[in-house]
């Protein structure tokens, strides 16, 4: 029982990490309909600069700010240079200049880093083990993650349905021409939710660099699991994003940690191991395709998109 | 030396040795071997040093191997199966290679190997063994330098049983070479086994994993992550709090100096099995480990010795034919002898063409100048070849 406890918690904390993740993708899918590809070139810039920054003045948190910025900084480029000339154009368009845009990152990144990985170690304040179930000692900083996670969740949820801007994001995601008539300026709009979208990006980013290794490409592999947390929750839906989030985050984990298990019970050891973490990859793509035949527009589809 | 200036030099003296050959008495052409390797992602160190080790063979002679005159071409397959193929495929139209070698991962060996055979080309492999190639399917034209991916971990199960240990947690990625090292190190583990978990390759966070250990409670936990998976998994072992209660032993890959270094004093105490260390006592070993040093700036890996020693293997070959790749059986039957001094000590190869060697156990240790280093304590298997050799009928 402790041991689902601690894989539910360990779940929860890759659900988190792909919410920060999916929250800016969804966001710029729902409100300009440009599927980014290179979302994950920001992840990637947040870990960068993260883990140089501190690596060089020693403070975590300088390095955090620096990485919050340059994440932020470098989406509204972004944006500025190439996004905005995708507005009009058809999603294959958007597919092939966005793609481009991640080999641009990557081999910016190379020669900025160069291709050895970085390694980071945990800030001192959250280092160490803290017993929060009987019996299993869990690291403070993946508990921080969580945590970190929580409030984002929860600020993103006041700035929506509070604020005036979350208010105009709405309108945007459902009615984006009635919104410009009424005189906001669009233009603007756009650029500031993107860079929006790259800051939790970059803060994904950040909060993994002391955890893995980062290295050029880390963006990709983790934009899959994004794409396929924006589908599930359906897209432009910021809550949406944090449901289908949850979900493959815990999906995953359980499914790697106890389905090879439960095979052993069917199967010899030795195929049930390597049959079960093979299922075990597909799990979220099978829960994908399940919530989409159960709602073809995902689990809290944004009202009125075309999507 | 800076590492860049040393690598210019390299450079430089290749091209010097390219450039003499119009002059030479007979007019040779080079032999071309092209290197297909990963030098990207968090395994590309790996190739890195096979290669640079390789060209730093080649700088000796200025641009020979073997007093023959060659055209090393170098390209990363970012460890993707299907970049390594197209590779490999222009190097034997395009460039008429004769030789291939530089394949780091078995996935990538799987994938390119057969091209090369099929074109009647030597496949010569400076590290992944998988053990595809080593039973009924091995080929008179494949030669692998380093070992069988199975024995690499017989060695680190041997040493394990050595310890006394009875209970323990193993885990690899879920690919060719994975299952290999899980499979031989249950063969040379008499223990119970706790736990088998097969990762994903390239996973980089192992917090489930590591939650399964702690449920298991083994003595110990072996594991073959290598490159940048093993620094990730390390580092949230060290986290989790795993290094005061369970201890590990692995096999070489999974602490290099390049893991070492990351993980600086957490891998103090870890112990692992390896065919070479940098402190082996022999001529060759002495002079390959100061030589890179002084051209690199950076303490060689096994992956490293492993280029070297390819290197060296293929010099020998070539100046028994003196440098004419179209006596084919000639250059065949000279490999298969391998006469050359390999940097790990003794050097054979069983009948599969994979490497007959003794094992050896190595822990990590502060040395008397304060860096982390591994250190030879003794031999765990001798004379040992691989599994597989008795299916092949060559």
């Amino acid at each position: 029982m402790t041991l689902f406890l601690e894989q539910v918690l360990n779940g929860l904390q890759l659900g988190v990490t792909l919410f920060l993740l999916a929250a800016g993708l969804t966001l710029v899918f729902g409100i300009m309909g440009v599927i980014n590809l290179a979302h994950g070139a920001l992840y990637m810039t947040g870990a960068f600069v993260m883990s140089s920054v501190t690596m060089s003045t020693g403070s975590f948190l300088a390095g955090m700010l620096a990485a919050l910025a340059a994440a932020a900084a470098a989406g509204a480029l972004m944006e500025l240079v190439v996004i905005r000339r995708l507005y009009r154009r058809d999603h294959l368009d958007q597919v092939l200049a966005t793609f481009g845009l991640i080999l641009f990152f990557n081999e910016l990144a190379s020669i900025l880093w160069g291709r050895s990985p970085l390694y980071l170690n945990t800030p001192p304040l959250l280092q160490g083990l803290v017993e929060i179930i009987p019996g299993v000692a869990y690291p403070v900083y993946r508990l921080a993650i969580v945590a970190v996670g929580a409030a984002v969740a929860l600020l993103l949820y006041v700035l929506i349905t509070r604020s005036r801007l979350g208010m105009l994001i709405r309108a945007g995601a459902t009615h984006r021409e009635m919104v410009g008539a009424l005189g906001v300026d669009i233009r603007l709009l756009y650029t500031l939710v993107f860079a929006f979208g790259a800051l939790l990006a970059g803060l994904a980013g950040v909060m993994a660099g002391p955890l893995t290794s980062v290295e050029v490409g880390m963006g990709e592999s983790i934009l899959i699991l994004t794409f396929v947390v924006v589908v599930i929750g359906g897209v432009g839906s910021v809550r949406g994003a944090f449901a289908g989030a949850l979900i493959v985050g815990v999906t995953d984990t359980l499914v790697r940690a106890f389905l090879p298990g439960l095979l052993r019970l069917a199967l010899p050891p030795a195929s049930a191991a390597g049959v079960g973490s093979g299922l075990a990859s597909m799990s979220v793509y099978i829960v994908m395709a399940a919530v989409l035949l159960w709602r073809p527009g995902g689990l809290f589809p944004a009202k009125g998109s075309r999507a | 030396m800076s590492f860049s200036s040393a690598r210019g030099l390299l450079a430089a003296g290749l091209l010097l040795g390219a450039s003499l050959l119009p002059a030479a008495a007979v007019a040779q052409q080079p032999v071309t071997i092209g290197m297909v390797t990963t030098l990207s992602t968090s395994g590309g160190y790996l190739g890195q040093d096979v290669r640079d080790a390789f060209l730093m063979a080649i700088a000796e002679e200025d641009g020979k191997l073997g007093g023959v005159p060659v055209r090393l071409l170098v390209e990363d397959d970012g460890l993707k199966p299907a970049d390594g193929r197209q590779i490999v495929e222009r190097f034997l139209k395009r460039d008429n290679a004769d030789i291939v070698t530089g394949v780091i991962f078995s996935n990538v060996a799987v994938a390119v190997a057969p091209s090369v055979l099929a074109a009647g080309k030597f496949y010569i492999s400076p590290n992944a063994g998988p053990s595809d190639f080593a039973g009924e399917k091995c080929d008179p034209n494949y030669f692998v330098v380093s070992w069988q991916n199975d024995s690499l971990h017989e060695a680190a199960g041997a040493y394990a049983q050595e310890l006394g240990y009875g209970n323990a947690f193993i885990l690899a990625p879920n690919y060719p070479a994975g299952r290999d090292a899980l499979t031989g190190f249950k063969r040379f583990f008499k223990g119970n086994i706790a736990g088998e978990i097969y990762t994903k390759l390239g996973q980089k966070d192992y917090a489930a994993e590591l939650a399964q250990i702690r449920a298991a409670n083994p003595d110990m936990v072996f594991h073959f992550l290598p490159g940048g998976m093993g620094i990730d998994f390390m580092k949230q072992y060290v986290a989790g709090g795993f290094r005061e209660t369970t201890p590990l032993v692995v096999s070489a890959p999974s602490m290099d100096t390049r893991i070492m270094g990351a993980l600086g004093d957490a891998a103090l105490g870890v112990r692992s099995a390896s065919h070479w260390n940098s402190d082996f006592d022999n001529p060759a070993n002495r002079a390959f480990v100061e030589g890179f040093e002084a051209a690199y700036g950076r303490t060689p890996t096994a992956y490293a010795a492993q280029g070297y020693d390819t290197a060296k293997l293929i010099a020998s070959a070539l100046r028994a034919v003196d440098g004419d790749m179209s006596r084919q059986a000639d250059f065949r039957a000279a490999l298969k002898r391998a006469e050359f001094d390999a940097v790990r000590g003794g050097f054979a190869f069983g009948a599969n063409n994979h490497p007959v060697q003794d094992w050896y156990s190595l822990v990590v240790e502060k040395n008397a100048a304060g860096e982390t280093v591994n250190r030879t304590t003794g031999k765990v298997l001798e004379k040992h070849g691989d599994a597989y050799a008795a299916q092949c009928r060559m």
